[in-house]
Order: structure tokens, then sequence, then C-alpha cells
């Protein structure tokens, strides 16, 4: 068991023991969510701030619920109804909020390294919640955790992400947390999504897909970032959906227990089949239950303080 | 480094369970209503020991399970966030008596952790709290029902516990200078 860090900034820069403490500490508040009472006090008194400042629903209820359950108190803030508007900066907006003696800042992002930034000029905690194109930790400690929980290990699978890589957050982070824990990712997708330079960071890529997913143990498809690409990519969406969507056809051709994964939100018959997306094979619904549970690891382990676990009774 | 003493080896454990177990069931009239619940890491074993011996006593199974209090501690924001144990209670608590046990009793404040989780499950008719070791030391309000072995200690010394799953014979309890 160790955790020692202030801020949850980026996969990329845990260790995969730091990530399997979220993992088993995780497990343990997945359990709360099944109690007549859901609720712990771990965080009481706490104020949780989510910053956010490009749109979610997802991971911003996720990370509310998580802090509520925690017993913390927070403050939903959204960029729509801001100072951010009239033109304040997002160090001042946030130092604000700082000044408001909140211990969390939950910051999502469309610029990179914005939480970064934000951590080098707050005394509060700051958690990623998505950052650009960079990282997503809190979706790739989840993706990870549903995996060990359904394959009951990682190290040694075959992970298939397969979609818009290069605008995506999530594969980086899930990049970073699945190949440090041991298993194998292939990355698929349309050439100008899924640039061959991913292999220098010890990825597959092949933009073939039935290559791609016939050795799967797990797919984890991509929506296309429509925000993010500043030009078309591919020629249609008509085509991409030809050439990588998953169908009962390419689902024949997997293996039996190949699961899969879609971190929200998805665009039933873009890359995925609506009824896939609905049947047995798909545990979208169970990362979301997850999501919640790594979120409140996420947060009690951070309200640690510094001084080492005191062993007696 | 002074030697670290052996207080109790495993013929005295078995033995101070076994009066423990006496005296809960002598408490306990209404004996199907009572339930053991261990606190980790150690408590568990000694429930799983005591609803042995209690079984063997009351001639029916005594149910137990475990409670994790990590959650409920007040002192989360002096620390490096602990470990987590698992929490497995199979049972509903709602007007049972609750037999909370625990290895070593010090501050009190892991019972009284213990108490606010359980409060979670249910509300039990009664919470008892048997301890194998009452060191002292409280800064709570606390009291055992049910002690294997008062010890007294200095602050600065640590009791711990080896309890083997597969070979009781090698059970010791350790009192060690830090």
């Amino acid at each position: 068991m160790s955790w020692h860090r202030k801020h949850l900034l980026d996969i990329e820069s845990l260790t995969a023991e730091e990530i399997l403490t979220v993992l088993d500490t995780a497990r343990s508040f997945k359990a709360v969510g099944k109690r007549a009472i859901k609720k712990v006090p771990a965080l009481r008194g706490k104020t949780v701030v989510n910053l956010f400042v490009e749109p979610s629903t997802r991971t911003r209820t996720s990370f509310e619920l998580a802090a509520i359950r925690l017993s913390a108190d927070v403050i939903n803030f959204t960029t729509e109804a801001s100072s951010l508007k009239k033109g304040e900066t997002l160090k001042d907006t946030a130092r604000n909020l700082e000044a408001l003696n909140s211990d969390f800042i939950i910051i999502r992002h469309s610029a990179s390294g914005a939480p970064h930034f934000l951590s080098r000029v707050l005394d509060a905690h700051v958690i990623n919640a998505g950052d650009g194109a960079h990282e997503h930790p809190t979706q790739a400690l989840l993706d990870a955790f549903t995996i060990r929980e359904k394959k009951g290990r990682i190290a040694g699978l075959n992970v298939t992400i397969l979609g818009d890589i290069l605008y995506s957050r999530v594969a980086r982070s899930d990049i970073w947390a699945l190949t440090k824990l041991g298993a194998k990712v292939t990355l698929c997708g349309p050439s100008t999504l899924v640039p061959k330079t991913f292999e220098k960071i010890g990825c597959r890529v092949t933009h073939d897909v039935d290559e791609a997913i016939g050795d799967a143990d797990i797919i984890n498809l991509l929506r296309i970032q429509h925000e993010r690409q500043r030009k078309t990519m591919f020629p249609s969406i008509g085509e991409y959906t030809q050439l990588f969507g998953l169908n009962k056809a390419r689902l024949a051709k997997i293996k039996p227990d190949a699961i899969i994964m879609h971190p929200g939100p998805i665009n039933r018959g873009v890359e995925i089949d609506s009824e896939l997306a609905d049947s047995n094979r798909s545990v979208i619904l169970e990362q979301v239950t997850n999501g919640l549970a790594v979120r409140m690891a996420v947060l009690f382990l951070m309200n640690g303080g510094k001084i080492p676990p005191e062993t007696a009774a | 480094m002074p030697e670290p003493t052996i207080i109790l080896d495993a013929t005295a454990i078995q033995r101070a369970l076994t009066r423990i177990a006496h005296e809960i069931a002598e408490r306990n009239e209404a004996y199907t209503e009572v339930v053991l619940i261990g606190i980790p890491v150690g408590g568990d074993h000694l429930a799983a020991r005591l609803a042995k011996i209690l079984s063997g006593i009351w001639n029916h199974a005594v149910p137990i399970g475990i409670l994790d209090v990590t959650m409920h501690r007040d002192d989360l924001d002096s620390r490096a966030a602990p470990t987590m144990h698992p929490t497995d209670i199979p049972f509903d608590v709602n007007g049972k008596t609750v037999v909370l046990v625990d290895d070593v009793l010090f501050s009190g404040r892991t019972t009284r952790a213990a108490m606010d989780a359980l409060n979670d499950y249910g509300r039990p008719k009664k919470i008892q709290l048997a301890v194998l070791i009452d060191r002292g030391h409280r800064d709570l309000p606390i009291k055992a029902d049910f002690i294997g072995k008062n010890v007294p200690t200095a602050l600065d010394e640590k009791i711990s516990l080896r309890l083997t799953e597969a070979d009781a014979a090698q059970d010791e309890v350790i009192l060690k200078k830090t």
C-alpha cells in the first residue's frame, strides 16, 4: 500500500504499484455502493470543487457523487455561468475557488496541461478530470479496474483500443495504465487518427480492424472526437463505420470471452452497432459503476496526510 | 533494543478464547440472537475461533462477519491513507446482539469507528466488545465486556499478534519496545 501524492494529474508519472493501490482501494468502495447506506464519513468537512471548463455529464456527476458518498461538500462550477465568460483567467478563477477553503479542485479543461498548471499555483489537491487530448487518469483507472474485475488479471492480456486515438485523452491514459500493468496494447483506426508514433511507447499499431480484434481479450472502443479535430480526418462517418465499426459480423470473429468497453458517450451506429452496445458482451454500464468506486478511492487516498501509517491498534 | 517478550503463547491464547466464549455464553441468555463481528486485521481471525468454541457450547452455528473500520477512522487527515480490508456481514444486524471482536484494545478509537460503521448496517439490539488484550491508555470512554488478558504497557511499546490459520500451535502475542 503506498500513496503519497498530493495531486492526480496523469497516469504517465504513476508507478504500477500506485495504480494497483487505487484499484485495491476502489474494491472496498464498490462494496459501499451495494449497502443500504451508501455513505461513509471519510471526507466529512472537506470541500470539493468540480471545475469543469469543458462539457461533461458522466465524469462530473461521477465525481460529484463520489464526493457526496464520502460526506464531502461539493460545488459544481460550469463555464456558462462563470466569470471565465467575463474574461477572468483560469488561475484567478481557481484561486478564488480555493479562497473559499476548498480542499480538492477537480478540473476538466480543453487545454492539455491545465491541471498541471493549477497544481503549481494552488495549495488544494488537484485532480485531472480530462485535459485536452492529453490524459483522463480516472477513466484509465476505472478501465483497469473493470478489466481486472472481469478477467481476474491485467498482465498478459491483449487489449485493443479502436477508434480516434490521436485526439483521445482516454487512449493515452489507458495506454500508460495498461502497459504499466503488463497488458499488450494494440491501437487501431484510420491511419490519420492512429499514427505509427504510438509504437514508440510500446503499442502495436495496425489499421486492419480484423487483425486488431482477432486476438483481443478486451476491445475498448472510442468515439470520434469531432470537437477536437481541426480538419476532416477521414472521408465520411459511413465509411468509418464500415471499416472500423464493431458489428455482428466482426463480433463473430473475436474471442468468445472477449469483452467490449467504451468510455462513453457512445455514438450508436457509428463505432458500435446499437444491439452490441446493449449485449452481454458489453460492460459499458459496469464501467460507469466502477468509475464511481475508483473516484471515491482517488479522493480517499489523496486526502491522506503525509505521516506514514501507524501500525499500532 | 530489549528482547521482545511473549505475553501469550498458543496454549494461553486458546485458554483465553475459551474463557471469553464461556463468558459470552453466560452473559447472553438470548444466545440465538448473538453474532460475532471481527475487526481486521486480527479480530476477524479471533471472531472465527470464538464462533467455533461458542457453537460447541450452544450446539448451533454462530454467524460471523468482518467489519473494516477504515472509512470511519477519525485520524484520516493526519496519516497516509490506510489499507482497506473487505467488509463482509452476511446477515441482518437489526435486533441482534453483536459482539465486536478485536485483538488489542488501546486508545478505543478503533472501537468507536467500529460502532459508527456498524450503524450503517442497521440497529443492533446490543453491542458488546471482546478483546484478546487490553493494554490500557484509553483516549475515549470505552471499556471491553470480555478481556483475554490485561497487559499494562508503556506508550512506546508495541503489541503484535501472530495467529496462524493453518497451525494454531504457532500462535503468540508479543510485546516489544519500539
